[in-house]
């Protein structure tokens, strides 16, 4: 049988790539937001996996809200990108540095 | 190794495949169905967790909705990808080293030690009446009705945003607008000019 130490160790892996991937795709913002997802979705596993081996709903009510605000995070996210694409021609991160931060 | 285990192991390949493509192909394209069969298959994982309602809401909310719009934000930004891969190999150690260490990390906290199947036992699974649906709503229309409605502001926030963020006024355009056109005066359109008569010339 699977122990709670394997689905523990698989979302570790999960978000450890998600790390790596925001460091290697710094430049691509459309990268860096699949990222955040694959990390949400690291979170996710961890609270469904407790959830499922202290037999408790509150995990999966946990994980409910974190799809809802994730969902939400996604679509502004995007709006944000294509104006940004549509003023500036480019998602490059280089290139937005108009505030000079 | 009993069934349960060798689906465990066969999807959690497949999902390290596929997040470790996902960061590290060159279309983004790519990247985007790479994390729809990511998805794909942690919702098979977590219907080996018995929690049957999340699998399925996963699938259709990630797969059908958010990673379509991933696509079709990626497929009609016409982007050049070369230059925002420079830097990829300039990043990678730095990279590699941060996360294997979370990575070690992470392992050393939540290793077979601390929650393997000595000091968290597994539990028994429930029988085919058990419902997961039924359970997740019990608690979420009564424990967690606040949080859900706030919930739901927070997507209605979201489709504000979003459709403000996007729309923009054309300035070729021409459109009505209404509230001019019932304000108007008579004399805003036409203008009475007194001029002295004039004699027919004889």
């Amino acid at each position: 049988m699977i122990a709670l130490s394997d689905y523990l160790i698989l979302g570790a892996i999960l978000f450890s790539i998600s790390i790596a991937g925001i460091f290697l795709n710094r430049k691509n913002v459309i990268i860096l937001l699949m990222s955040i997802e694959l990390m949400l979705l690291a979170v996710n596993m961890n609270f469904i996996a407790f959830s499922y081996f202290l037999d408790d709903t509150a995990g999966q009510v946990f994980v409910f809200f974190i799809l809802t605000v994730a969902a939400a995070e996604a679509a502004i996210g995007l709006a944000i990108l294509v104006v940004l694409f549509r003023n500036r021609q480019t998602i490059n991160v280089n290139d937005l540095d108009t505030m000079k931060g | 190794m009993d069934f349960e285990r060798f689906v465990f192991y066969v999807f959690a390949i497949i999902l390290i495949y596929a997040a470790g493509r996902v960061i590290t192909v060159r279309n983004p394209v790519h990247a985007a169905l790479h994390l729809v069969l990511a998805f794909f298959t942690c919702a098979g994982l977590w219907l080996l967790l018995e929690a049957e309602f999340l699998a399925i809401t996963l699938v259709l909310v990630y797969v059908g909705a958010v990673m379509v719009l991933f696509l079709f934000v990626v497929m009609m930004l016409d982007i050049n990808t070369s230059p925002l891969r420079e830097g990829f190999i300039r990043y990678l150690p730095v990279g590699l080293v941060v996360a294997s260490l979370m990575l070690l990390e992470m392992f050393l906290v939540v290793g077979a030690r601390n929650f393997g199947a000595q000091s968290v036992a597994i539990p028994e699974r429930h029988g085919a009446d058990y419902s997961n649906t039924r359970e997740l709503g019990n608690v979420l229309y009564t424990d967690y009705v606040y949080p859900f409605e706030i919930a739901a502001v927070i997507l209605l926030v979201a489709i504000v945003a979003a459709i403000a963020l996007t729309m923009r006024k054309r300035p070729e355009t021409r459109y009505q607008d209404p509230s001019r056109q019932v304000s108007v005066q008579p004399e805003d359109r036409i203008r009475i000019v007194k001029m002295p008569a004039e004699r027919e010339q004889s």
